[in-house]
């Protein structure tokens, strides 16, 4: 029988949550870096056993774990424990937390810079990993979203780290801005039929894609329309919450943004509002059904000043039809007096036949759904605030 | 032999017990007992010091001998009792945010 992986990353460590494929009886596992903020965890495709983890902290900085047994044991990638910590030159081996931005080849000075919240130009500070995306074909290769934005890319399993710097330098830099959350590359979605084709996305520049793997960059942002941007055509700013494909339709893809849930039928190249019916557009997550590419999942939240769902009561909404009509998913979820918040990287999609719907919520409940939505119930309710939900469905 | 206690995240971090002693070439300062620290365990460049800049990071502090040795110069000696092994240099991490 199929077994599930939930990988949740909290403010105050990791938890491996395990179950067989009827996902009633769950085991927990963890706290893993107890203390330590967890942005992020991911599985490899190619090798659901490898899992990369984004442990950070506002004292000590950024560090990198690996497991290569699906969580029972992690090590910092390149000083495993028992190897020489330095090299035969006696250089330290451990730099799998050092992320350091490329400079311009001509002057040896930054790329570019971006806009401050007052409005003037500042440079590129490096501060954490919001999210890795391992290569859906190579173990060690994995990619990682970074706070201040950039897409960095290891190929020897995470022990050393290099920009992909097209992105930063292509030329809109300098009108990227950070969002209330820091400026963050938080989306990286590889095309499961064309390795070259890259999307990402961040808080607050907009969405971006690379058809030749990385070295080259559009912004991708046309029919995006920010209330705060006079522009309605801006090509950059836009605060880009999430966005989810399916691998089915690689040229389909959901948005969830600062306000409006968007979709664009063209790999990005123009976008179009499928908010409907919904109680607000403001929200973080969105997904889709593992099997059904027109079916996808927003959780509403009630506004920009106020993080929590509207009336109190926590609501997943699906669609059906790729947006506009949305149905609300209530039973099982708290329906009153609910101030929680869903982050946006806290929702996730096991394959099983009846798809399971995951999302972790700030007041550290992580729910599921067995049955694509319909019935909710938590597996945990206790943990630390929940900053990221994957899942990984194993043979 | 330089004795230096760590903060507990970073002796998790490192697999090291409490208090750690290392060797450091010459008079021992704050520059280059980091530099040495960091080369037996490279786990922790970059949770002390910046990578590139080598500066501290911000909610570290560094003490010894009852004293805040924080904002002394990187090359600045260290006191005496430090360099003879008396006293650890104290790695700390700040209190901040409730």
């Amino acid at each position: 029988m199929s077994r599930v992986r939930v990988l949740v990353g909290t403010r105050k460590g990791a938890f491996i949550l395990s179950a067989d494929g009827k996902r009633e009886n769950w085991e927990v596992s963890g706290p893993h870096f107890a203390g330590w903020e967890i942005y992020h965890m991911k599985g490899s495709p190619a090798d659901p056993n490898r899992l990369y983890a984004s442990q950070t902290s506002g004292w000590f900085g950024q560090v990198v774990q690996r497991s290569d047994d699906g969580g029972k044991t992690w090590i910092q990638p390149g000083t495993p424990p028992g190897e020489p910590t330095t090299g035969p030159e006696g250089m330290p081996k451990g730099e799998s937390n050092k992320f350091v931005y490329d400079v311009s080849p001509a002057s040896g000075k930054p790329l570019t810079t971006h806009q401050w919240y007052d409005g003037t130009q500042h440079p590129w500070e490096f501060k954490r990993v919001w999210h890795f995306e391992p290569s859906l074909r190579d173990a060690d290769t994995v990619y990682a979203g970074v706070e201040d934005a950039a897409l960095f890319r290891s190929t020897d399993g995470g022990k050393s780290w290099h920009e992909l710097s097209g992105l930063r330098g292509h030329g809109t830099g300098p009108k990227w801005q950070p969002g209330a959350g820091g400026m963050c590359l938080h989306t990286i979605i590889l095309d499961p039929h064309d390795s070259k084709k890259i999307y990402i996305a961040i808080s607050a520049a907009g969405a971006f894609r690379s058809d030749d793997g990385g070295t080259t960059w559009t912004p991708i942002n046309q029919g995006l329309h920010s209330q705060y941007i006079p522009d309605p055509k801006a090509e950059v700013g836009h605060c880009v919450h999430h966005v989810a494909m399916h691998k089915s339709r690689p040229g389909v893809l959901f948005m969830q943004k600062h306000w409006d849930v968007m979709r664009s039928d063209n790999g990005g190249d123009s976008w179009h509002e499928v908010s409907g019916n919904l109680p607000t557009d403001f929200g973080f997550v969105i997904d889709v059904h593992a099997h059904d590419p027109e079916t996808i999942y927003v959780v509403p939240i009630k506004s920009d000043g106020e993080h929590f769902p509207p009336e109190g009561k926590l609501r997943v909404y699906r669609s059906r039809t790729g947006g506009n009509e949305w149905e609300a998913l209530t039973r099982g979820l708290p329906q009153n007096d609910c101030y929680v918040n869903v982050l946006r990287d806290a929702m996730a999609i096991d394959s099983l036949e009846k798809c399971g719907v995951y999302f972790g919520t700030t007041g550290g409940q992580v729910y599921l759904s067995a049955d694509a939505g319909d019935n909710w119930k938590p597996i945990v309710q206790n943990l630390p605030a929940v900053l990221s939900v994957e899942v990984q469905t194993l043979p | 032999m330089i004795r230096v206690v760590l903060p507990s995240h970073l002796r998790a971090l490192a697999r090291t017990p409490f208090e750690v002693e290392i060797e450091v070439a010459g008079r021992p300062t704050q520059r280059t007992v980091l530099d040495a620290l960091e080369s037996r365990y490279p786990m922790l460049c970059g949770t002390i010091r910046d990578h590139v800049t080598k500066q501290r990071r911000p909610f570290l502090r560094f003490f010894a001998c009852e004293e805040d040795l924080t904002h002394e110069e990187p090359d600045a000696p260290l006191p005496d009792a430090v360099a003879s092994g008396a006293e650890p240099l104290y790695v700390i991490g700040a209190i901040a945010g409730g």
